[in-house]
Formats: structure tokens, C-alpha cells, sequence
């Protein structure tokens, strides 16, 4: 049992980082589900709501994309 | 010695695809070097060039493939622009499509073997979403006025509630070129990587190697239906901050 207890908690961190993902897909499950149960009951208006889904996607994976980040930064360029 | 024998078979680095080389020798990397971005770069304009040049040459009723893939792009940017930024946003059709087939095209290029992907550089993200956040920025003072801070001032809250939510509102308007240049490069980056992780896979396992080349093919699929998104998603937020600057006010 010998190393660098420094990168050891780089590890540490970047798998804890990775948690954050799950929020985001959680986030993104939420946003896609509700848009389906709202355009399943009026498929007519479902259309025109498209964009609105992929800007709400987008607003919620970009924190889950944050935390791969923190994780990347600790892996590579702490 | 048996755990060292295997960390040399398990030979991971997902992270080396994206490393930027001198494409003429030389390791020093200048301004003016060519690199392998660059390379890419350039063949991502020529190939959007190309598209929309031979798409428009004959100008048919009838169009032939090229056309119609150069005016399906074409009319899918414009709709969205009008939709999201209303008719005034339409003046701005240049630089928003301009940004649309830059991105989807490297992004689609990035995906052949061997080549190289300069939009999950941060370098390259971050200097098109800070030109879309200065420009907009701009724009909004340069039309409304002080009118444009209309946008922190949320108007129909409660007058206490007021300057906490300005507060909220002016972090959220910095953190935009942020957000906005990190989730193409994360999300094209990530993709990347995961694919190289499961080569990797691949490699290590030997007779094995049949399921992670299965994975690497459907990840491989999500990574096309992710590279048309994520250029969707860019310009498609362009367009939302380019409605905020054109209508401020809640």
C-alpha cells in the first residue's frame, strides 16, 4: 500500500465529481418525460414546443457537464 | 510485478485525441503554426462552402440532393431565428447560420477516424461564445438604450424582492458565454472520450473485444444524433440571447 496520497484525492474527487451527472440526468429524464405526458395529451401544440425541449435540455445537462469538468480538471490539470 | 505487466496492457488515454500538433514539424506552437485544428478547421468552412456553393449553382424547381440538403439547413436555421428571435432577429441570418454549419460541420467531421474535432477545444468554444455574448450585449444597448438593464429589473416582482433578483439575473447574464461555450465543447469532448475509453476496452480484452466494438458502435451513434444537437443547442441559445437583446423587459 504505497503512493501519492495527493493523487489519491484527485481521484477520490473526480469519481465524487461524477456524482453531479446523475443530478443532471435526472434533470434531463424530467424535462424530456413532461414534455412527452404534455404532448401526448395535445399532440397539435406539441410541435411549435420542440425548441422550448432542447433549451430546457440544454439548461439542465449543462450542469451535469459541469461536474464532468470538475472532474476532468482534477484527472489532468491539477 | 504481474499489476505492473497489466497496467501496461490496459493502456487507456482518452485524453490524446485531443492533443494540437505541428502539422510541418517543429514543436513549438506559434500563432501562425498550422496545427491539425487548423487543418480542420479549414476543411470544415471548404466542406460548408462547397455544400452551399454546388447546392445553389443550378438552382432547380426540382432540386437535386445537394440543393435540397443546402435549403432544408437553410430554412431550418431561418425558421428558427424567426421563431425564437421574431422578424427582427432575421437580420442577423448571416452570423447565426454561419455559426450553425461552422459548428455542425466540425462537429461531423470530428466524427471520422483519425481526424480531429477543434470544437472540444475551449479555446475555440469559448472565442464563439464570447463573440456571441459581446456582440449581443452590444446590440442590446446599442437598440434599447438603458432600456437593455430593463432585463435585470424583473418588473413584475414584488418591489423587495427587486434587487435580489437583479442580483440572480445579473450572475445568470455572466455566466452565459460560460455555459454556453463548456456544454458544446464538454458534452463533443465527453462523447470522444468515452468512445477512446471503450477502444481501450477493446484492446485489453483480446478474444473478448467483440462487445465493447458493439458499445463503440452505438455510443458511436448517439455521438452523430449529440453532434447535430449540440449545434442546434448553440444556435439555438444564440438566437434566445439575441431575442433578450432585441425585446428586453419581462
Amino acid at each position: 500500500m504505497e503512493g501519492n496520497i495527493a493523487e489519491m484525492g484527485q481521484y477520490i474527487g473526480a469519481g465524487l465529481a461524477s456524482i453531479g451527472m446523475g443530478g443532471a440526468g435526472i434533470g434531463v429524464g424530467n424535462v424530456a418525460g413532461s414534455f412527452l405526458s404534455g404532448a401526448l395529451r395535445n399532440p397539435a401544440a406539441a410541435g411549435a414546443q420542440t425548441a422550448t425541449l432542447f433549451i430546457g435540455i440544454a439548461f439542465a445537462e449543462a450542469l451535469g457537464i459541469f461536474s464532468f469538468l470538475v472532474a476532468l480538471l482534477l484527472m489532468f490539470a491539477v | 510485478m504481474a499489476v505492473e505487466e497489466k497496467a501496461v496492457e490496459f493502456n487507456i488515454k482518452p485524453m490524446d485525441q485531443f492533443e494540437i500538433s505541428n502539422l510541418f514539424g517543429g514543436d513549438v506552437i506559434h500563432w501562425y503554426s498550422f496545427t491539425n485544428a487548423s487543418l480542420w478547421m479549414g476543411l470544415a468552412v471548404l466542406s460548408v462552402i462547397l455544400l452551399l456553393v454546388v447546392g445553389t449553382r443550378k438552382r432547380a424547381i426540382v432540386p437535386s440532393r445537394t440543393q435540397s440538403i443546402a435549403e432544408m439547413m437553410y430554412g431550418f436555421v431561418y425558421k428558427m431565428i424567426e421563431d425564437v428571435a421574431g422578424k427582427e432577429g432575421l437580420k442577423f441570418f448571416p452570423y447565426i447560420f454561419t455559426l450553425f454549419t461552422f459548428i455542425l460541420f466540425s462537429n461531423f467531421l470530428g466524427l471520422l477516424p483519425m481526424s480531429f474535432t477543434p470544437t472540444t477545444h475551449f479555446a475555440v468554444t469559448v472565442s464563439l461564445a464570447l463573440a456571441v455574448f459581446l456582440s449581443v450585449t452590444f446590440l442590446g444597448f446599442y437598440r434599447n438604450g438603458t432600456k437593455f438593464l430593463g432585463l435585470f429589473w424583473v418588473s413584475s416582482a414584488p418591489l423587495a424582492l427587486r434587487p435580489v433578483l437583479a442580483i440572480i439575473e445579473l450572475i445568470s447574464y455572466f455566466v452565459r458565454p460560460v455555459s454556453h461555450s463548456i456544454r458544446l465543447a464538454g458534452n463533443v469532448m465527453a462523447g470522444h472520450a468515452v468512445i477512446k475509453v471503450f477502444a481501450g476496452f477493446a484492446g485489453a480484452l483480446g478474444i473478448w473485444a467483440a462487445l465493447p466494438i458493439v458499445s463503440i458502435t452505438a455510443v458511436f451513434g448517439l455521438e452523430v444524433l449529440v453532434a447535430a444537437i449540440q449545434a442546434y443547442v448553440f444556435t439555438i441559445l444564440t438566437c434566445v440571447y439575441l431575442n433578450d437583446a432585441l425585446h428586453p423587459g419581462h
